[in-house]
């Protein structure tokens, strides 16, 4: 095949140009300073995670609560070693595909950014954080729970979120202990998160004296979920789990119901959303899910910031207060610094202690979150309802 | 033997929809020999403008069926339209490109349509009121709902339908021989652009009945939801014989059957070595399998090369 190589080149060449020249001219700093107000310290700060795709929604609520803390931030007037702070958030989209995750990762190192909150994924976020690693830009994810994130010995790799490990724990010995499961069938959708979720409930239950009846796997796009819902019907468990995010946990909990299924389920963070419960309708009552950390509405900040994000992006989805931390976190640690350069801020992320509007944030020696609690929630009438905390650290005395 | 019966069930439902979207591959496969990528998106923006209007209407106190009608309808206009834009746009200034040419735009119109939804409506899932009867009924132990009752029905009166089109009416002689050679067509009296269009917009239509059908089936409807669906629709119209209604219809249905019977059992099959997450590779080894001994599907006749 004749293959016009040189005009595709030029072409291209051309386009990669235009992006190029439009980001510099809408990102580049006011060029004219004004006699004596000094000079902003700029302070760039990129934010990945999936902004198209089925998990859009999660990804822009994430970026919604990076925005609002960055307005905050450059709202509250910020001085740092003589200079006002400004932060400029670059969101980028990686999809909640590794393959672009690897792109937008080398896009935020070759821009130079200061700093990276993200990404959502574990899928996105593991085989970023290498090339983060190399180039020492410090990085803290909201929401990545994978415990390999923070276990490849990566000084850069931080999160505020409790990990898979810890979680997993919970879930199991919840399906043991508390709700007296007796068998369960354990569904994946093969990425990064599930998988390893369900990994880490799988020992647990198992420790909890719980039977392991099925094993299955589905992906991360999939809507029909009937022939392994057959599958497990044969089997009979109490409780089935589900490793993965709501655009399949609702549509699960709906074929579940029409095939006649009395298991509940039991999901991770992942199906712990809104939209679960909006979508699932009356196919949604009675199951249960868990997430790090304690309820909003429970939450040290947590009434004040539902409110203020309400006004600005409506409901929030999953992991908004988390992405705000994340900002939070940093913006902290650059004021130990008194400086915006990112081994400056690496040096002073291992020593944070942050009481956020999540909880009290604190690193263990890996860059995990300090006794990271996980909470246990049950749908009722289109709402989740919190059961109970486990594993919750009180915040310091005021 | 319920669960058997039940996977047969899941298979068969899941197997039409698949059939009900290869219809509208297959059909302007056969006339223009295009493999037009963006006919899954059709279904998706089908299932999200019947959704709107079905909201609009949910509160009239009009019965659950004739709202979902009414949708139907209004959904079947706007890919209609759609269908007839996408043909004059994107494909018909390359009809006589090299054939690498409108494949590309086809793709090009797919992300175009993807973004424009997800501009529209959001990137939130939207949950599909239950307005079709969804009672759930059993036999010898396995469960079915009404709305897969009227899936497979739809699917297999669509079949019927469009092949008495193509082969009985003076419609129907025209795109056959539209498909033949568009020039010789024209020479007879048929007006080949017309035909063309008259094609698109039929297989829109059925792409909005998809679209209905699938946001119905599964209560749920969202911009990314026909990427997947046109891939796999695509895989049973290649598997049945592209170009053949026929084949595109039992293309469909043993896709489903396989991926359901895949799930359901290459787990046990093959003592846990091979899970549930196989079926689709379960699926595309039967394609390979049958694209080996008979590379023009099932049911496509042997394909002539064209002048």
């Amino acid at each position: 095949m004749h293959f016009p190589a040189k005009t595709l080149a030029v072409a291209v060449a051309a386009a990669l140009i235009a992006v190029g020249c439009g980001k510099k001219e809408a990102e580049a700093p006011a060029p004219a300073p004004q006699a004596a107000a000094p000079q902003p310290l700029i302070v760039k700060l990129g934010h990945s995670a999936p902004l198209t795709g089925p998990q859009a929604h999660i990804g822009k609520d994430n970026e919604n609560g990076a925005r609002l803390a960055v307005d905050d931030i450059n709202a509250a007037g910020i001085t740092i070693a003589g200079q006002p702070l400004k932060l400029v958030l670059q969101g980028e989209d990686d999809q909640a595909d590794p393959k672009q995750g690897i792109l937008v990762a080398q896009k935020f190192a070759d821009a130079k950014v200061n700093a990276v909150v993200g990404h959502l994924n574990s899928g996105t976020t593991i085989p970023a954080s290498k090339i983060y690693s190399d180039a020492g830009i410090p990085q803290v994810s909201p929401s990545a729970t994978n415990p390999t994130y923070t276990h490849q010995g990566f000084k850069t790799a931080f999160r505020v979120m409790a990990n898979d490990e810890q979680q997993g724990k919970v879930l199991g010995a919840y399906a043991g202990n508390q709700l007296k499961a007796k068998s369960v069938a354990i569904v994946d959708d093969k990425t990064a998160y599930g998988e390893g979720l369900a990994t880490e409930f799988k020992k647990a239950a198992v420790a909890a004296g719980v039977k392991v009846v099925a094993e299955e796997h589905t992906d991360d796009k999939a809507v029909d979920f009937k022939a392994i819902l057959t599958k497990i019907k044969g089997k009979q468990p109490d409780l089935i789990f589900y490793g993965g995010m709501d655009p399949q946990a609702a549509p699960m909990a709906m074929q579940m119901k029409q095939l006649g299924l009395k298991s509940r389920l039991l999901m991770g963070d992942g199906g712990c959303t809104t939209e679960f419960v909006k979508n699932a309708g009356a196919a949604a009552d009675g199951h249960y899910c868990s997430l790090p950390g304690i309820p909003y509405e429970k939450m040290p900040g947590g009434p004040a910031f539902i409110e203020r994000f309400k006004a600005k992006y409506g409901d929030i989805q999953l992991y908004a207060p988390y992405a705000y931390d994340a900002v939070m976190v940093m913006v902290e640690a650059i004021k130990r610094a008194q400086s915006g350069d990112s081994a400056k801020i690496l040096a002073e992320l291992p020593k944070t202690d942050y009481q956020g509007v999540t909880t009290r944030i604190q690193f263990d020696e890996n860059g995990d979150l300090k006794d990271g609690a996980v909470s246990l929630y049950i749908a009722k009438g289109g709402k989740w309802e919190a059961l109970e905390t486990i594993g919750a650290v009180a915040a310091p005395a005021k | 033997m319920d669960i058997f019966l039940q996977q047969i069930i899941n298979g068969l439902t899941l197997g039409s929809i698949y059939a009900l979207v290869a219809l509208g591959y297959t059909m302007v496969y056969g006339i223009l020999g295009l493999i037009n990528f963006a006919h899954g998106e059709v279904v998706m923006i089908g299932a999200l403008s019947s959704l709107t209007v079905i909201r609009l209407l949910a509160d009239s106190g009009l019965p659950g069926p004739v709202v979902v009608l009414i949708g139907l309808l209004a959904a079947a206009l706007v890919c209609m339209a759609l269908g007839f834009t996408i043909e004059r746009v994107a494909y018909r200034p390359l009809r006589n490109a090299p054939r690498l040419a409108p494949l590309i735009t086809a793709i090009g119109v797919s992300i175009v349509l993807q973004q424009l939804a997800m501009l529209t409506w959001g990137r939130s899932y939207h949950s599909v009121p239950a307005l079709l009867p969804a009672a759930t009924h059993e036999v010898l132990g396995a469960t079915f709902t009404e709305v897969q009752v009227i899936i497979v029905a739809v699917a297999a009166l669509t079949m019927a339908g469009l092949m008495l089109l193509v082969n009985r009416t003076r419609l129907g002689r025209a795109m056959r021989a539209t498909a033949e050679n568009p020039a010789i067509a024209g020479l007879m009296g048929v007006d080949a652009n017309r035909i063309i269009s008259l094609t698109f917009v039929i297989g829109s239509a059925l792409a909005a009945l998809a679209g209905v059908l699938v946001a119905a089936n599964y209560g749920i409807a969202h911009y990314h939801m026909g990427f997947i669906l046109g891939l796999k629709a695509f895989t049973a119209a290649v598997l049945g014989g592209i170009g053949n209604l026929a084949g595109a219809v039992v293309g469909g249905v043993l896709l489903g059957v396989i991926e359901a019977l895949g799930a359901g059992y290459i787990g046990d099959l093959t003592g846990g070595v091979l899970g549930s997450h196989y079926q689709d590779v379960f699926a595309f080894f039967v394609l390979i399998v049958v694209l080996i001994f008979r590379p023009s599907g099932l049911m496509g006749e042997k394909v002539s090369e064209r002048a």
